[in-house]
Parts: structure tokens; C-alpha cells; sequence
């Protein structure tokens, strides 16, 4: 698929499958398309070009409840948790559960509290989101992407601003998840550390394009120097076009 | 998801097989509340059970604490794979008693 903002061409051939049960993360520094790609992956940007398949179901061809109906078999987890501030933590993540099913309430407290304890969020489901540290609300935000137990999980950035004893262990939970759920999951980060230890693939991304795709072996010996730059945490080469830098100081542009 | 019934020793026994998810786990929630409410100790046979969700397990705990209260028994028997998998991730596998095989009971 290729996309677009405006003229700006931000993802170019982006080409990739994910099997039922495998963990993909998308890597790539920042302005490399990661975020842009996920919008796309959850049918919030239609591409410009090319298609997005989720399930066996061409996302462009689908009407709205079509789209809603493929949704309620997918979690997102947002970077900040993305929580509704007039409701409690309990509320909102019994929210996908009282919205989508008919479920017994007696039910879905249960179902609450299993993801809540999951995420060591015991006996927090009263508080507000004001309430919670930044990484509670990231634990929060994931205990409503699973409450439906869905067959794709979507995680953006789940290790930024944890501190590393959570991060690791978010990242043994991701892991539980799949084996005990087999749940598909695409989870974008830049975090290397959780990235080489939840990954089953990697997809790299640079400047809008696959740099690499392939086990985290695989990347970890890629010759790609921007790959090895990005393990290794060097700043990228800066090429310098004289006349295009010139113009850009001069005249402004991209 | 199928549920059939058979009794064992001084059991009503539960045995499921298939999928349990969010579209039929109220059907299990109903039937163990039923056994429940007459008065019936209940064992649950994983045996054939392929894959259990959040809402299958929490028709299993609802039932459990329903069944202490009455000082009836509640068992799982049998239990692998994902379905193991997913009261191990859950700690529920130090809740509920969990039997390996009939001949344990």
C-alpha cells in the first residue's frame, strides 16, 4: 500500500502479512511511518493506493457496520491509554463489553476485574484516570483492548515512559497473552529491548518504506547500515543536497 | 461449544467440547447456575474443550464462589492446552480445584 498526506507521499509499497497467532512489530525511528501505517492498519486512513486485509476482509470494501463488526474482533491499545476522563477505570474497560454484547453484568465485573488483575490494577477499578500514573493508564488502556479477548491486538508504543521492571513485565504479559489467547498482535515501538524479546517478525521501517523484514535474528545480523544504526543507536547519516538545502532555507519546502 | 451431562460418583458432570467465546458462554453460565441452585455438586470436563475466552472463565467463577457458599463441590477436570493456559494466566489454577483425571477423584 502507499499513503499519502496531501502531496507528501508517507508510506511507499508497504508490503506485509501477519499469521494467526504471530506477534509483528513494526520498528523505525520517529518519522519513519510507523504511527501513519497503524492509523491505516485500523481503517482510521484509507491508503492511496494498494489494500488492507484484516481477517479475510478487504477493510476498503467494508461498510460502516461491516467495519464495526470486524472492530469488535480487534483491541487497540492506544500509547497513553487513551481512557474516557468521565469514567472510572472500571467502567472504561467494561465499556467494549456493555456496548457490544448482552452479556450478564454479574459477567462482565468478573470479566473486568480477571484483565484488571491481569494487569496489576486489582482493586483500582473505582478510581478515575485522573487518579493513575502514566503507566497505570497504559495497564488500563490494555485491560480494555483484551476485555473481548480479540483475535488481533493492535499495541502502539507499549514500553514508552514505563520504567523497566514494568516494561518487562508488560512485556511477559504480551507474551502469556498470545500463548494462552493466540492472539495476533501488531505492535509498533522503537523500544529495541521489547522488541527483540516479544517479536516472533520485525518489519522496519525507514522513511515511509520496508527496510527489512524478518526474524529478530534475522534483523539483528541485517548488513542494512540504517538497521544496524537503529540496533546500535547511531544518528543517522546526513546527506547533504546543497542546492535542495539551499532552497529549502531560502525559499522554505520540503 | 457442546455441553453434555452425565453423572459421576456424586457429581453432575459438565463435559464441554469446542469453543467457548462471548456468543454462547451465557448458555454455560445458565446451565452451571442451574445445577448449582438444585443443589448438585458440579464437575467441569475440560477434556474436549478446546478454547475458553475471559467470558466462559468468568461464568466459571461466578458459579465457583455460588457453589462455596452452598458448600456444594466444584471441580475442573481435566484441563490442557490453551484452556490451561488461560487459568494459568489468570492464576485461577490456585482457585479452583483442578483434577487431572477421573481416577484422582
Amino acid at each position: 500500500m502507499n499513503a499519502h498526506y496531501g502531496d507528501r507521499q508517507v508510506l511507499h509499497n508497504v508490503n506485509f502479512s501477519v499469521a494467526e497467532g504471530e506477534i509483528m512489530v513494526v520498528m523505525g525511528g520517529s518519522g519513519s511511518g510507523k504511527s501513519t501505517l497503524l492509523k491505516h492498519l485500523l481503517g482510521l486512513q484509507k491508503p492511496s493506493s494498494g489494500s488492507i486485509s484484516l481477517l479475510n476482509q478487504n477493510i476498503a470494501e467494508l461498510g460502516r457496520k461491516q467495519m464495526m463488526a470486524l472492530r469488535r474482533s480487534m483491541g487497540v491499545a492506544f500509547q497513553g491509554g487513551a481512557l474516557l476522563s468521565s469514567m472510572s477505570v472500571g467502567d472504561n474497560v467494561k465499556l467494549p463489553l456493555r456496548e457490544n454484547t448482552e452479556l450478564d453484568e454479574n459477567t462482565i465485573d468478573i470479566m473486568a476485574r480477571l484483565k484488571l488483575e491481569l494487569m496489576n490494577l486489582a482493586g483500582f477499578e473505582d478510581l478515575m484516570p485522573a487518579e493513575l500514573s502514566g503507566g497505570m493508564l497504559k495497564r488500563a488502556g490494555l485491560a480494555r483492548a483484551v476485555i473481548m479477548d480479540p483475535k488481533i491486538l493492535f499495541f502502539d508504543e507499549p514500553s514508552a515512559g514505563l520504567d523497566p521492571v514494568t516494561s518487562v513485565e508488560l512485556d511477559e504479559l504480551i507474551l502469556q497473552l498470545r500463548a494462552a489467547l493466540n492472539m495476533t498482535m501488531v505492535i509498533v515501538t522503537h523500544e529495541l529491548e521489547s522488541a527483540f524479546k516479544i517479536a516472533d517478525r520485525i518489519t522496519v521501517l525507514f522513511d515511509g518504506e520496508v527496510a527489512a523484514m524478518g526474524t529478530v535474528e534475522e534483523i539483528k545480523n541485517s548488513s542494512d547500515v540504517r538497521i544496524q544504526n537503529l540496533i546500535n543507536r547511531k544518528p543517522r547519516d546526513k546527506v547533504v543536497d546543497a542546492d535542495a538545502y539551499l532552497q529549502r532555507l531560502t525559499a522554505g519546502g520540503t | 461449544m457442546e455441553i453434555s451431562r452425565t453423572t459421576f460418583k456424586q457429581y453432575e458432570r459438565l463435559h464441554l467440547s469446542g469453543e467457548i467465546d462471548l456468543h454462547n458462554s451465557s448458555v454455560l453460565r445458565e446451565t452451571l447456575l442451574g445445577l448449582l441452585g438444585g443443589g448438585e455438586h458440579v464437575l467441569v470436563d475440560f477434556t474436549q474443550l478446546a478454547y475458553i475466552d475471559s467470558s466462559g472463565i468468568a461464568a466459571l467463577v461466578e458459579s465457583f464462589n455460588v457453589a462455596k457458599k452452598q458448600s456444594l463441590e466444584f471441580k475442573i477436570l481435566g484441563a490442557t492446552g490453551s484452556p490451561l493456559q488461560v487459568l494459568e494466566l489468570t492464576r485461577l489454577v490456585s482457585v479452583f480445584p483442578m483434577v487431572e483425571n477421573e481416577h484422582n477423584l
